[in-house]
């Protein structure tokens, strides 16, 4: 991973989230106390946070660092004991995963465990009180499998997942300035990333003027030759790398196309002329390579995005706020980006995580601490005022009834309920 | 059994049809389930009564007032829970909308229970339709008068096509979840919620499970036990103890255990008189398997009080078990009927001990004059839901959440939680086509000089506070500048 990437994701998106949880761990930990209704009024109601017990997070391969730290960040926030699973494919991360940790945090409570895919398999047919995952392409298949795992002991489960992000470009739009945008997302860390732009749906006409304006960004961003450039990254592993080149068979090649079997490494690339139908548009690529899919108009590549399944995240781009907010508002996705990608992680008030194939949970800041965190409801009572409670002892009787219609239709308008 | 796939499917094109996405239609159709609680109230409590043995007053009690409230309260507040929640942004972020959108999750399906057969219908459904959902409603068939009445009203008053009753048993439920729903909403036994929960990962559909477990009922020396004892039997008997949060089993010192069932026993003749079999507000127990089921845990036991049953009538008398052992079949399985066993403990640290050794529960009870030690028992256990000094009652505030945790159920629901849990909050950020200029540092080549504006960006080393902001304010523009100078 190049250098400004590593630190962008890995560490300075990481920082964020240790300041955000530690400036506000004491606010979010404490009872959060509720309004009550008539009957309760004179009672302390609150919402105690209480942890789970022991979560498991399986991190994946594509960002080892940002993907087990963030998720571990809520995990102890919330006051669990975390057993971390970093990925086996990042031989280097994990190392130094399993090395480092367990000399900054205490070895009972937080336990690194590496295993590969069969003893993975046996880890999860343990009984944890929460599972976190996080997947890479073909996660959506990863993601049942967990969640089946899980389903044995009734664990809550968070799973992030990926899909095909759809970006939209419509034809009112600074072209240059959304194909830096559109460039930086999709060949950010050579195209392995879960919220990249996996391929741009936008009309002939924009097509034209796209091709020269996305050429033109990956130079200033790469030069002339991309694999000399010291900023754009290389793909995880042979056998990933088989997988990226074979996609490369669809549609025709306009920029980029060179690999390197040695160096694992694999041009920022833009295909055009395809079909929906092709290999490349049916599965996430996760890699350096950006199809372009012709829509005659927004209303068709609604419909397109529409026709499959649920993505982590809509991107739109265009000048007129009309047609982003269209896309937004005809589309579902985990989350959406208008006029930009990537950016919307950068966010801790935002809460991060995918729907339908996508994945099911969220986090990030302070999500991350819910979402590892069971919300118990408490109601601590009076033990005097008796007198009150005989509306609801038997015998029952009409003339207690309608003391208790009365009572709860007047108070109808604070939604109330008595009993 | 394709026809749970066309039902599915009919309501799944309804809702891409996206009518049930206005506010309007949901108000419409939330006024509409209102003025069916109202107009077939009687049909209702009928079908309720039939089921359960519940007399009029109860059930309307336990049943709709529960839900008349719920349909008011997000009648009222559907608007503000559905209006997108603006975030707090960054320095990067400050010129951009950034905001939550709450959107429905698409075709849902919600199966009810038999022990409160319309309530654990209607509260869900009440907050999926709010929530903009299309949504599948399967009735429990044990209760199986309800399910008719359900089956028959609802679709005389929701639009049917969105909002479509699936009957059945066994075979038909396993059907039915075979098929690819948007959120599954189960409540009834663990057992069951495994296999639902297995079905939903099959399509990776999150769930809500409402399950059970034994609720422990922790009564303190220093209390005033003949409130709470009443408190206890009348959460304990209600419903024939058919109630996922009746306080299932009493953990309490030896010395008291005596005056608990005197005072028990005191108070079961105010509500029922001498001859409950007798007393119109004592229900009886759903069906034949049930009503053995319950008898046979009695079996070796210590009865302390009633233990009577009629097998014809499904009745059992309200009865007290003392000096239960915790190895006793009574002590393994959620009791759900009108058996009360009473195990003796030395101390709350014994008591909190016991508590902790078992699976979670639904919820936790603890009876005490001392607060502090209340707090403990909080503190020192974990649950689904507490209430302190009386029984039930946390169920009725409806803005605390309603789940259970472990084997007791995961996630939650009531009020806005149901709305919530019915929702996907999609996280949206619109940004500015123009304003390229800041977006430099971060596209390559970088540099380490980009790398220290990134830091200076993201970092959150700032206070928060109107100054704070504005010297932010003022420090990104300046910021701004500079970039644009260096790196343009």
């Amino acid at each position: 991973q190049p250098l400004f990437e590593a630190e962008f994701s890995e560490i300075l998106l990481c920082k964020n989230e240790l300041h955000e949880t530690l400036n506000n761990l004491s606010h979010w930990m404490k009872d959060e106390h509720v309004h009550k209704n008539l009957v309760t009024r004179l009672d302390s109601a609150f919402i105690r946070k209480d942890p789970y017990g022991v979560v498991l997070i399986i991190a994946p391969w594509n960002y080892p660092i940002h993907l087990l730290l963030v998720p571990l960040i809520g995990a102890i926030a919330a006051g669990n004991c975390v057993v971390i699973k970093p990925s086996e494919i990042t031989k280097n991360s994990e190392t130094l995963v399993a090395e480092v940790l367990p000399g900054y945090l205490d070895n009972d409570c937080f336990a690194v465990v590496t295993a590969g895919v069969q003893e993975t398999t046996r880890l999860l047919e343990n009984k944890f009180d929460y599972i976190f995952f996080t997947g890479t392409s073909c996660s959506p298949s990863v993601g049942r499998i967990v969640m089946t795992a899980a389903a044995k002991h009734l664990t809550p489960v968070t799973l992030e997942l990926g899909g095909k992000n759809p970006c939209y470009v419509s034809d009112t739009c600074d072209v240059q300035n959304v194909a830096r945008r559109v460039a930086w997302g999709r060949f950010f860390n050579a195209g392995q990333t879960c919220i990249a732009p996996d391929y741009v749906l936008c009309s002939a006409a924009m097509q034209e003027n796209l091709l020269p304006a996305l050429h033109k960004a990956i130079t200033d961003f790469y030069g002339p030759n991309p694999r000399e450039s010291p900023d754009f990254g290389r793909i995880m592993g042979d056998k990933q790398f088989q997988r990226v080149q074979a996609l490369l068979r669809s549609g025709r090649v306009v920029i980029g196309g060179q690999t390197d079997a040695e160096e694992r490494y694999i041009a920022p690339t833009v295909l055009v002329d395809l079909q929906p139908s092709d290999p490349i548009m049916q599965e996430e690529i996760f890699g350096p390579i950006l199809p372009i899919v012709i829509v005659a108009n927004v209303d068709e590549a609604i419909d397109f995005i529409n026709s499959r399944e649920r993505p982590l995240v809509v991107y739109a781009f265009s000048s007129d706020d009309k047609v982003v907010n269209q896309v937004l508002e005809r589309t579902s996705s985990g989350g959406f980006c208008g006029n930009d990608t990537l950016m919307h992680v950068t966010l801790t008030s935002l809460p991060f995580g995918g729907i339908g194939n996508s994945g099911l949970g969220k986090y990030h800041g302070k999500f991350t601490f819910d979402t590892f965190t069971h919300h118990r409801g408490c109601l601590h009572r009076n033990m005097g005022l008796e007198a009150l409670n005989a509306l609801r002892y038997p015998p029952y009787s009409q003339q207690k009834l309608g003391i208790i219609r009365v009572a709860s239709e007047v108070k109808r308008k604070d939604a109330c309920t008595l009993l | 059994m394709e026809r749970m796939q066309e039902v599915v499917g009919r309501a799944r094109a309804a809702f891409n049809s996206g009518r049930c996405r206005s506010l309007e239609f949901r108000m419409q159709q939330l006024k509409a389930l209102e003025r069916m609680v109202q107009e077939k109230e009687e049909e209702i409590l009928a079908a309720i009564k039939a089921d359960l043995h519940k007399v009029g007053h109860n059930a309307y009690s336990h049943e709709i007032l529960g839900v008349l409230g719920e349909l008011a309260l997000a009648m009222d507040k559907l608007p503000s829970w559905a209006a997108p929640q603006p975030v707090k942004k960054n320095l990067l972020t400050m010129r951009d909308e950034a905001y939550i959108c709450l959107e429905p999750l698409g075709v849902v399906l919600i199966i009810g229970a038999w022990n409160y057969p319309f309530v654990l219908i209607m509260q869900p459904l009440i907050g999926a339709i709010a929530a903009g959902n299309a949504v599948v409603v399967k009735p429990s068939e044990i209760s199986e008068n309800t399910a008719r009445m359900v089956a028959d009203l609802l679709p005389q008053y929701l639009d049917r096509e969105l909002y479509p009753v699936v009957t059945g048993g066994v075979p038909e439920t396993t059907e039915l979840l075979t098929q690819r729903f948007d959120h599954i909403l189960y409540t009834g036994n663990s057992t069951v919620g495994k296999i639902v929960m297995a079905a939903a990962a099959k399509h990776l559909t999150p769930v809500t499970l409402e399950l059970g477990g034994k609720s422990p009922c922790y009564i303190d020396k220093d209390c005033d036990l003949a409130v709470a004892c009443r408190r206890i039997t009348w959460g304990k008997y209600m419903n024939c103890g058919q109630t996922c949060i009746a306080p299932d089993y009493i953990i309490c010192d030896p010395s008291i255990q005596s005056k608990v069932v005197e005072n028990i026993k005191a108070t079961l003749q105010e509500f029922y008189g001498e001859d409950v079999k007798s007393s119109p507000d004592y229900e009886r127990i759903i069906n034949k398997h049930h009503f053995r089921r319950v008898l046979g845990l009695l079996e070796g036991q210590k009865i302390a009080h009633g233990g009577e049953a009629d097998e014809a009538s499904c009745f059992i008398a309200p009865t007290i078990l003392t000096d239960v052992s915790p190895e006793s079949k009574v002590m393994e399985e959620e009791i759900f009927g009108p058996v009360l066993p009473i195990l003796t403990v030395k101390s709350v640290d014994e008591a909190i001990e016991f508590i902790n050794r078992r699976e979670k529960p639904l919820a936790l009870y603890v009876f005490s004059n001392n607060k502090k030690l209340i707090k403990r028992v909080i503190s020192e256990t974990s649950s689904g839901g507490v209430t302190g000094n009386d029984v039930i009652m946390h169920f009725f505030l409806s803005t605390l959440p309603f789940g259970g945790v472990g084997n007791s159920g995961m996630g939650a629901y009531h009020g806005k939680h149901s709305f919530e849990t019915f929702s996907h909050r999609r996280s949206c950020l619109i940004k500015d086509l123009k304003m390229e200029g800041t977006n430099k540092l971060r596209y390559p080549p970088s540099s380490q000089k980009k790398v220290g504006w990134a830091k200076f960006f993201l970092l959150k080393r700032f206070n928060k506070g109107r100054i704070g902001l504005f010297i932010l304010a003022l420090l990104g523009i300046v910021a701004a500048v500079v970039i644009k100078v260096s790196f343009g």
